[in-house]
């Protein structure tokens, strides 16, 4: 069918071992080689490497290549990548090919090397015939909408918003509490700025309701989402406490989800939580804001406080539901806490029972401070935890102390502070109406955690904070800067440039039964004639390029770019052929 | 001849199903290698023609991973993949071949697991009706 012979060049990533470790690239390479069409076909460690790269444009320029095929990662990560590498080097980037072999091949199938190569190599065939088949295109570009949604007001997201308020971005922001300001309003003086938490969220909420074009939802959640990137119709749902319920609908353009963290609950009876004088990080944080001269826990003075580290944080042994990662902020917590405790109650000793001190780059001062500040250190192994006995009126803690070759040592103490980590916040009906994908730990998915770390699957809908996992107060602002960043980006350009994978019709084949029009929910299209026949024909920018126009014509005569009958079933085929040792 | 993995065809979609599918490779969640998923912009443009071929030219069974109730472009998107699958299945009848070949199910950005149990489940479905009849693949198979 090709007026003169395609000359396509196919890379196959090793992804540093990610693909190769269970599927033989190099095997794939020598399968796909031969195929009709291909010009180059190598293999490469990271084929997204700016060296990798630079070779491919190399080898389109200089093999005059007209399509191009990279078998790696999902194309939510490097479509993108690769699209703008071909434009680089001349090669129109709609005749780019992106062939998944890692989130669908790889990893999917670690337990059957075999089974991973073999389907490796069908589906990087399947990319090439697609390829082969592949006209240039030029984008279809749409406005965007100038406006969006910020959910969560708490510090990542009145940051956020503030920010974008003064990009002249039009912020909405959707809170679920009666107030705004997010856990950091529950704080006191907060480690390093020394600035107390519930001044700095009052001070973030002033600054956000000053700006005219910032409009703060209390009591509100978002209730519906339709549309797509650019241009979003949602629904908010508030309920004043009181009054009726309302449904308020806007349009944005960007969604930014920063809804935060819950703080790990501890078992009943894990560390002896549930008993008198056990308590968790927080509400340690309100003892210490609370007590006036003297520290009180329910009526009694503590005079020695033993904290235990990484409860709720890097669980070990066997099981799907342990929290296995480090929460990162509560080290430094502790040991701020522990500092605070010193200045504030002079007298009040503390012990603290660690396995690893996390207070990594300048929160290392605060460790060395709460030393200063005569706190002692003991350290666990994970395998053997401390333990808290009671002994009658009074908590004891012992632990096999690793600083002292393991001797056991017991501690008597007044209270007993949970080092609480962090974990994914419940939000299952925000999730559902954002079809946000969740990770094995419940936080939000990001696509990629360090080369698109606030980008998610739903093009437009971004993440920032600890809704995406743990990050202590100053890292979540980062992030949702980063987020801004890329919000403001794609909306302050006033347009998106959507895929030009739109439909048409073959105005030879077609006969106008009329079946198509009624069938394309866009109205995209029209009857024009064609000669002395009428027939059908897609406005391009009506058109979404659903496809929902393709089973109801009888001759096939319309027709989705990308996705053409030429296209899809040389795909099928391919991936249909088996290998000579499969049979 | 090795033991029969039946060779299943899915449809996806770009926006819904396939990065749910996504997240089952990144969760290491394991499913028969002898799935192959091919993408498209919504299940509402598979063509019953495109299921059938893949019958006849070696799949033994095809799986539309649909949108369902989450597709952003065609608010009817579930009413019209039911369609196609009833569609293709009367074409498969009048070749004596099991509807059963044809399966679809609602998988969305999230729903990893789903996924996987759909896989296994359907995987082993076909594995009891077998393999279907079928001419061999011809050697021009590929070349549009």
């Amino acid at each position: 069918m090709e007026e003169k012979k395609r000359k396509i060049g196919v890379y196959i990533c090793h992804c540093g071992g990610n693909i190769s470790d269970h599927v033989d690239v190099e095997e794939v390479r020598r399968r796909i080689e031969k195929e009709y069409g291909v010009t180059v076909a190598k293999t490469s460690m990271f084929t997204c490497s700016d060296a990798s790269q630079t070779e491919m444009m190399k080898d389109i320029q200089e093999q005059g290549l007209d399509g191009m095929v990279v078998a790696s990662c999902s194309p939510k990560l490097h479509l993108t990548t690769f699209r703008n590498m071909s434009t680089r080097a001349g090669l129109n980037p709609f005749q780019y090919v992106q062939v998944n072999i890692r989130e669908q091949c790889s990893w999917a199938h670690s337990d059957d090397h075999e089974g991973a190569t073999c389907k490796a190599a069908n589906l990087v065939g399947a990319g090439i015939e697609k390829a082969l088949r592949q006209e240039a295109l030029q984008p279809i570009r749409v406005t965007s909408v100038k406006k969006v949604l910020v959910i969560g007001a708490g510090i990542a997201g009145l940051r956020a918003a503030i920010e974008l308020a003064d990009l002249g971005v039009e912020v909405f922001v959707v809170e679920r509490e009666a107030s705004g300001g997010g856990q950091v309003a529950a704080l006191g003086e907060m480690f390093p700025a020394g600035k107390v938490g519930s001044e700095l969220a009052a001070s973030l909420l002033a600054e956000a309701r000053r700006r005219p074009n910032v409009t703060l939802f209390l009591n509100a959640e978002l209730a519906e989402k339709s549309g797509h990137i650019g241009e979003f119709e949602l629904a908010i749902r508030v309920r004043p406490p009181g009054a009726a319920e309302e449904t308020v609908r806007i349009q944005v353009g960007a969604i930014l989800v920063a809804t935060g963290f819950a703080e790990y609950e501890p078992k009943p009876g894990e560390y002896a939580f549930g008993q008198p004088g056990v308590v968790t990080l927080s509400q340690f944080e309100k003892l210490l804001q609370e007590g006036d001269g003297r520290l009180l826990h329910q009526g009694r003075e503590v005079r020695t406080v033993a904290f235990i580290y990484c409860v709720g944080s890097r669980q070990c042994g066997e099981g799907e539901d342990l929290n296995r990662w480090c929460s990162r902020y509560c080290c430094s917590a502790a040991c701020h806490q522990a500092v605070l405790a010193a200045r504030k109650f002079p007298g009040v000793r503390s012990y603290h029972f660690y396995r690893d001190m996390r207070t990594y780059g300048k929160f290392e001062t605060i460790y060395e401070e709460a030393g200063k500040a005569g706190a002692v250190f003991l350290r666990f192994h994970e395998e053997r935890p401390p333990r808290v006995e009671r002994d009658g009126d009074s908590l004891r803690v012992v632990v096999q102390d690793l600083l002292t070759g393991g001797d056991e040592v017991a501690v008597a103490a007044d209270l007993v502070v949970l080092v609480t980590g962090m974990t994914a916040r419940p939000n299952d009906a925000l999730t559902r109406v954002l079809k946000l994908p969740l990770g094995a730990d419940r936080f939000y998915n990001e696509i990629h955690p360090k080369l698109r770390p606030v980008e998610t699957v739903i093009d437009g809908v971004y993440i920032a904070g600890a809704c995406q996992g743990p990050k202590n107060a100053g890292e979540s602002v980062v992030s949702s800067l980063s987020a801004v960043a890329k919000a403001a980006a794609l909306l302050i350009k006033g347009y998106v440039d959507l895929q030009p994978f739109v439909a048409y019709v073959q105005a030879d084949t077609c006969t106008w039964c009329g079946k198509c029009q009624p069938a394309c929910p866009y109205g995209a299209i029209e009857k024009v004639a064609y000669g002395d026949k009428e027939v059908a024909r897609v406005v391009d920018v009506l058109c979404k390029g659903c496809g929902a126009c393709l089973p109801p014509c009888p001759v096939d005569a319309t027709q989705l770019k990308g996705y053409t009958d030429g296209q899809v079933e040389a795909m099928i085929d391919v991936l249909a052929r088996e290998a000579e040792h499969e049979r | 001849m090795s033991e029969f993995k039946p060779r299943i065809l899915v449809f996806s979609t770009d926006n819904v199903s396939d990065p749910g599918i996504d997240l089952a490779g990144r969760n290491k969640m394991h499913y028969p290698a002898s799935v192959f998923v091919v993408s498209l912009p919504c299940s509402s443009g598979v063509k019953p023609r495109w299921i059938v071929r893949a019958i006849d030219r070696g799949f033994d069974g095809v799986f539309i991973a649909a949108d369902g109730s989450d597709c952003s472009l065609v608010p009817d998107c579930t009413k019209r993949t039911a369609a196609t699958v009833a569609a293709a299945q009367a074409l498969l009848k009048e070749r004596a071949l099991e509807p059963a070949r044809v399966k679809m199910a609602a998988v969305c950005s999230v729903c990893a697991e789903s996924f996987q149990k759909h896989m296994t489940a359907f995987s082993e479905a076909l594995r009891k009706l077998g393999s279907p009849r079928r001419e061999p693949a011809g050697p021009e198979a590929g070349r549009g």
